[in-house]
């Protein structure tokens, strides 16, 4: 082993790396004409493996398919864009059927070892010359391993992030209750980001439905720190510079007392107790009058 | 960019069209000062709608329209401020005070001819509301 | 944080308000590339219109540089860079209290700057100048 090493390197740089480009041009014509076998015998050790348990096995050998020849390119061109993008098609695919990382990982390094046998089978008699080869093929079928991987795990960030958001619109929903009065139910933490894009909601929602008069509810949050409670003010401020009033309502003791210690100038703050004072408030000042027309059915006066 | 102010009964509408120098935003201040005596104009709207950008000397020159239109005996609202402009604005710390604002401009007029109600009853020492 | 340049660098001089305007158009559509979301986008323009009057009126002339940035960790964002080498700030400390101001106007507005952007950075010699950094990423 030592001495191929040390021929290697006694040699000068650019015969070492033509000899290196055309030990990969021999690997990549090795690859392509045992396509057909080493393809089946990758997807027969992925399901003994018990890999990609959530698809067919026809699936698996289409897959197979089309990771051995993006492999056998990126051997042979050097450039991985074309792996790149393969791999997050492939992700994009595999990742709503529940694929997990560990999974795609595992394949391509099964893969990896498919090919290193096969090279070991074909050159067993000339043990210099496998070295040779290895040194050519290990370099890159790593960095093929990488990609994938890399390509796998940013797109399940994507979507895991896309989730994210899409959970937090759904945490700050706009209701209209009547015309020009829109309610906003907040239940939970606030963090920063979400008091961001509450802010966002309330001002499109004003805009979108007209709004004069927003209920913003906050019972169902236990507290804020400071940063969110000077937000929550920015936003009850940047409400009425589009003409709308913000009525707060379920102010906390505790949210109370973070808003005196912030010195919030509490002139500017419209509160009221409960929610439904927050509403009736709110009909108050959209002029609206709510009269009792009878006793409710049922029940004995 | 020179602001078009129409005049309506009796109120002046100015309507910015695209985003205003600080010279053109003090021409605005004085053209309207000016315009609201002589064609004796009960209210000035601003509309605001096309700007993408309210930076403080732009809250200032609004603030101080309002106060100096007061001073005349007039009323004015600001109409339009988009929702991302009025973010920045409090953010910077501006926040328009004691100058009334309203969605748009139709919101605007509701607003005059609300207020103009309001006046005329209290001069009349009836009770309003 | 510094923040690598990932795209050439936009200098906009300033020397007279109408300067202010396009410097926070450029700023804007800067920002609109890098796909910060519309609320943001008033965000810097604001920002940069502060820094831009900063100049116009305390130094008479100078720059603002808009550059596109990278945090070397896939985060992206804008940077913006005010200098001039007007009289300088003689008290940075007061300069940022809300409320300051030398020329009876509503102040440097610099604290509001700060507020606006995710960060922030002044460096002021009397008699010098003064350069203003700050920075906005991409959420």
């Amino acid at each position: 082993m030592s001495s191929s090493r040390d021929l290697a390197t006694t040699t000068r740089s650019e015969p070492r790396l033509e000899s290196t480009a055309s030990r990969l041009r021999e690997l990549v014509a090795h690859l392509r004409q045992q396509r057909a076998q080493l393809r089946e015998e990758w997807a027969r050790l992925i399901t003994e493996a018990k890999l990609l348990t959530a698809m067919t096995k026809e699936e698996i050998f289409a897959e197979a398919t089309s990771v051995y020849d993006n492999y056998v390119e990126a051997l042979e061109t050097g450039t991985y864009e074309a792996l790149q993008t393969y791999a997050r098609n492939l992700s994009e695919r595999i990742i709503p059927r529940g694929v997990e990382t560990h999974e795609v990982v595992g394949i391509v390094l099964l893969l990896r070892d498919v090919l290193a046998r096969s090279l070991f089978a074909k050159y067993h008699e000339d043990f210099t010359e496998l070295n040779r080869i290895l040194d050519a093929y290990e370099p890159a079928a790593n960095r093929i391993a990488i990609t994938v991987a890399v390509g796998f795990v940013q797109e399940r960030e994507r979507i895991i992030r896309e989730q994210q958001e899409a959970i937090r619109e759904l945490s700050t929903p706009v209701l209209q209750v009547r015309e020009r009065l829109l309610i906003l139910p907040i239940i939970g933490v606030i963090d920063p980001q979400r008091a961001r894009q509450l802010t966002e909601q309330l001002l499109r929602g004003i805009r979108t439905n007209r709004a004069k008069v927003v209920v913003l509810d906050i019972t169902g949050v236990p507290y804020i720190d400071s940063p969110v409670a000077n937000h929550l003010v920015q936003t009850v401020e940047a409400a009425r510079l589009l003409g709308a009033t913000v009525i707060v309502t379920g102010l906390s003791p505790e949210i109370a007392q973070t808003l005196v210690n912030i010195g919030v100038d509490l002139g500017k703050m419209n509160t009221v107790g409960d929610l439904q004072g927050g509403i009736e408030e709110a009909e108050r000042l959209l002029g609206y009058k709510v009269v009792l027309t009878h006793e409710p059915a049922g029940e004995p006066a | 960019m020179q602001v078009p102010i129409l005049k309506q009964g009796p109120y002046l509408i100015a309507t910015v069209q695209s985003a205003l120098t600080d010279d053109d935003l003090k021409q605005l201040r004085d053209t309207l000062v000016d315009q609201i005596s002589q064609v004796r104009a009960r209210g000035v709207i601003v509309d605001v709608t096309a700007l993408d950008v309210i930076d403080s000397f732009a809250t200032r020159t609004l603030r101080d329209v309002a106060h100096m239109i007061r001073l005349r005996g007039a009323e004015t609202v600001i109409v339009g401020i988009q929702p991302e402009v009025a973010f920045s604005m409090v953010k910077l710390g501006l926040t328009l005070e004691g100058v009334a604002t309203t969605l748009d401009l139709e919101e605007g007029l509701r607003y005059l001819q609300r207020s103009g109600k309001r006046k005329v009853q209290e001069h009349e020492g009836r009770p309003h509301r | 944080m510094k923040g690598a340049l990932i795209a050439d660098e936009l200098r906009v001089s300033i020397d007279s308000d109408s300067d202010i305007v396009s410097a926070r158009q450029k700023g804007r559509e800067l920002a609109a590339q890098c796909g910060f979301p519309s609320t943001e986008l008033a965000v810097v323009a604001t920002a940069i219109s502060e820094l831009a009057r900063n100049i116009v009126r305390y130094a008479v002339r100078g720059e603002i540089v808009l550059r596109l940035i990278d945090n070397h960790g896939g985060k992206r964002g804008v940077e913006v860079i005010a200098a001039d080498d007007g009289p300088g700030i003689p008290d940075l400390t007061l300069a940022m209290q809300d409320g300051y101001s030398t020329s009876g106007s509503l102040g440097l507005g610099l604290p509001g700057v700060r507020r606006l952007m995710d960060e922030f950075d002044i460096v002021s010699e009397f008699g010098k100048g003064t350069t203003v950094t700050v920075r906005k990423w991409k959420r």
